[in-house]
């Protein structure tokens, strides 16, 4: 492997973006796919399918064994509302292997105590996600019912390639929503991102099963094809 | 704690760029109960140094010995082991599969 294939790799995996190395064990060949030149590759299908499942393995391609080395970045879930749902959720997300994330500037709800397991940003929505950085393996959920601390971080989220963007509240609430991102300049595309109402349709009903239908929905949309409208 | 296979990688490159001769070995291939998946790195140098892990423990010996040679001649090569030997029954693993490893020099 040239250095400069490995340096380059460990630079796009520090900046969180994904990278899928390309080795033809026969030849010793290799060269490195960076996310945004998959598209445009000659395996673009074969790379994008393994990218989603954040798997290495080995192919056949015209006959020549290929190895290919998947690099994604380690997918998080961004969450406003020290609620109880986010409560469910911390040990959901562990279970599943993804960072979590809660932020909520009223510190009686963001307790050390209540979540003991996640990273507690207790700074406004704008100002902490302007220090997090939300990219495309960035789930973003809201769950305050406050639009003061939900409508910021669901702007910065619209306007980042969060892979996820759900927020918690009934049509009637939405429609509230999708109205003030309206007047904020969201057209109609952006507020389609919008999961809502939130969650897989299983009829949850307590914290927990609404965690679980927010989770399920955001593992199928970091696995599953990628869709171009909520 | 150097966890992670892409920790791994970034030992590789430090080590590289701090002038010590490196080699790269990659599990590509499993089959049965392998104990690491495929994508797993270990990083060998010139005098036998290691970090990671391919097998848990099992070939770790062998791969270093051919990743010392991989670095003396420069030709990646690709190793095959059944890790349900003699062997690695008398160590007590657990396994009955077998693994491909890919090693070649960072230059």
């Amino acid at each position: 492997m040239d250095l400069s294939i490995l340096a380059a790799l460990n630079a796009e995996r520090a900046a969180r973006r994904a990278t899928v190395l390309v080795t033809d064990v026969a030849e010793g060949t290799q060269r490195l796919v960076k996310a945004a030149e998959i598209a445009s590759d000659p395996l673009a299908e074969l790379l994008d399918k393994q990218l989603r499942m954040a798997k290495s393995a080995m192919v056949e391609v015209d006959g020549k064994p290929i190895f290919l080395t998947v690099q994604a970045p380690h997918p998080r879930v961004v969450v406003t509302g020290a609620v109880h749902i986010s409560q469910a959720m911390a040990p959901m997300t562990k279970l599943l292997d993804l960072d979590m994330i809660v932020i909520d500037p009223r510190t009686a709800f963001a307790t050390p105590e209540r979540f003991p397991d996640v990273t507690l940003l207790t700074q406004w929505p704008d100002e902490a996600i302007a220090t997090l950085g939300l990219d495309a393996y960035t789930a973003f959920v809201a769950l305050t019912h406050d639009p003061k601390i939900d409508d910021p971080g669901l702007e910065a989220a619209l306007r980042s390639e969060c892979f996820y963007v759900g927020a918690l509240g009934s049509r009637k609430t939405h429609g509230r929503r999708v109205e003030r991102l309206a007047a904020a300049g969201f057209d109609a595309t952006a507020a389609a991102r919008i999961h809502a109402p939130i969650g897989l349709d299983i009829g949850a009903v307590s914290p927990a099963e609404i965690a679980l239908a927010i989770l399920g929905e955001i593992v199928s949309t970091l696995r599953g094809p990628r869709r171009t409208s909520a | 704690m150097i966890s992670t296979d892409t920790d791994i990688l970034s030992i590789a490159e430090a080590w590289a760029k701090s002038g010590r001769s490196v080699a790269l070995a990659t599990v590509i291939e499993t089959w049965g109960s392998a104990p690491r998946p495929v994508g797993s790195h270990l990083v060998i140098d010139g005098d036998g140094n290691f970090q990671g892990s391919v097998s848990g423990g099992c070939v770790e010996g062998a791969v270093v010995e051919e990743a010392v040679d991989v670095i003396a001649d420069g030709a990646a090569r690709t190793l095959e082991f059944g890790v349900a030997d003699e062997t690695a029954w008398k160590v007590g693993l657990s396994c009955g599969g077998r693994i491909r490893v890919y090693v070649e020099k960072v230059n």
